[in-house]
């Protein structure tokens, strides 16, 4: 049953991606880029990761999507196609994806994977008693740093998109 | 772990991923869906951190903390890339890759 559900889901991800790719209309690819988050979040969730689910949902199909879609308005491509890249180097770049495909599916097959059972179960408290650790094995530090740079990103956003009057060139 | 799945079908999948969103990155002309293609690699990454965390290494979280501060990384980049964009619209009045080289000299 599971499998059959990760199949699936699966067949979602990979489909909604190679739309996203591809689509001519910025807002569909954008749309269909949120179904291929989505469904990789359940992904997480059958891996019974539930906070790293929960982050997905909220940061990617949350977030960064909306972003997207305020960016797609704020440039005004709503209307309107996306250039078609030559037939040449479409075909090009889909061998050269092709063929790092096949080389990393050898690599991966070839590998021996040890599988361990799992012994116990984590829950959110975990990872955050994990997250702000201080003794061994924690990641204050880290934590710390990326809150720093999160700060430094949104004040950089803020002040770029903010911008100097500039006249358009005709 | 999922029931009757095993790594490797994981471990395609991502890598089948990983591979439309190089294509996706390498085709595309306009800025905004290159950045959605960079977006696709990075989601990439964080599930393999999860698949192996979870199918190797099942006692320990560490695979979690790398991919939580993966997700973190991206929305700062998504966020700080999309200013840029619309700052360069501003200049330009365009998001096209070939419209943007005056960096290049």
């Amino acid at each position: 049953m599971e499998q059959i559900i990760f199949y699936i889901f699966a067949i979602i991800i990979i489909v909604m991606a190679l739309a996203s790719v591809t689509s001519r209309m910025i807002l569909r690819a954008v749309i269909y880029l949120l179904l291929s988050l989505l469904a990789i979040s359940a992904i997480y969730f059958m891996l019974e990761y539930n906070f790293l689910g929960a982050v997905q949902l909220a940061v990617y199909a949350g977030g960064i999507i909306i972003l997207f879609i305020f960016a797609v308005f704020l440039v005004h491509q709503i209307d309107g196609k996306l250039e078609v890249p030559s037939i040449g180097r479409k075909i090009f770049m889909a061998a050269l994806s092709a063929v790092g495909l096949a080389i990393t599916l050898t690599t991966i097959y070839s590998h021996d994977f040890k599988v361990v059972e799992a012994t116990k179960a984590f829950d959110v408290k975990d990872i955050g008693r994990g997250l702000l650790g201080t003794g061994e094995g924690g990641f204050i530090l880290p934590f710390e740093v990326i809150s720093v740079l999160l700060l430094a990103a949104m004040i950089g956003a803020i002040i770029i998109a903010k911008g100097q009057k500039i006249e358009v060139k005709k | 772990m999922i029931e009757n799945v095993s790594i490797y079908e994981l471990l395609t999948l991502t890598t089948i991923l990983f591979f439309i969103g190089l294509y996706g990155f390498l085709t595309r002309k306009n800025l905004i869906t290159m950045l959605m293609a960079i977006e696709l690699l990075l989601n990439t990454s964080v599930i393999n951190f999860v698949v192996i965390n979870k199918y190797l290494y099942p006692d320990v979280l560490q695979g979690v903390y790398f991919s939580i501060f993966i997700i973190a990384v991206a929305a700062a980049e998504t966020a700080l890339a999309i200013s840029i964009i619309i700052n360069l619209y501003r200049l330009k009045t365009s998001v096209d890759l070939s419209e943007t080289e005056t960096m290049k000299y």
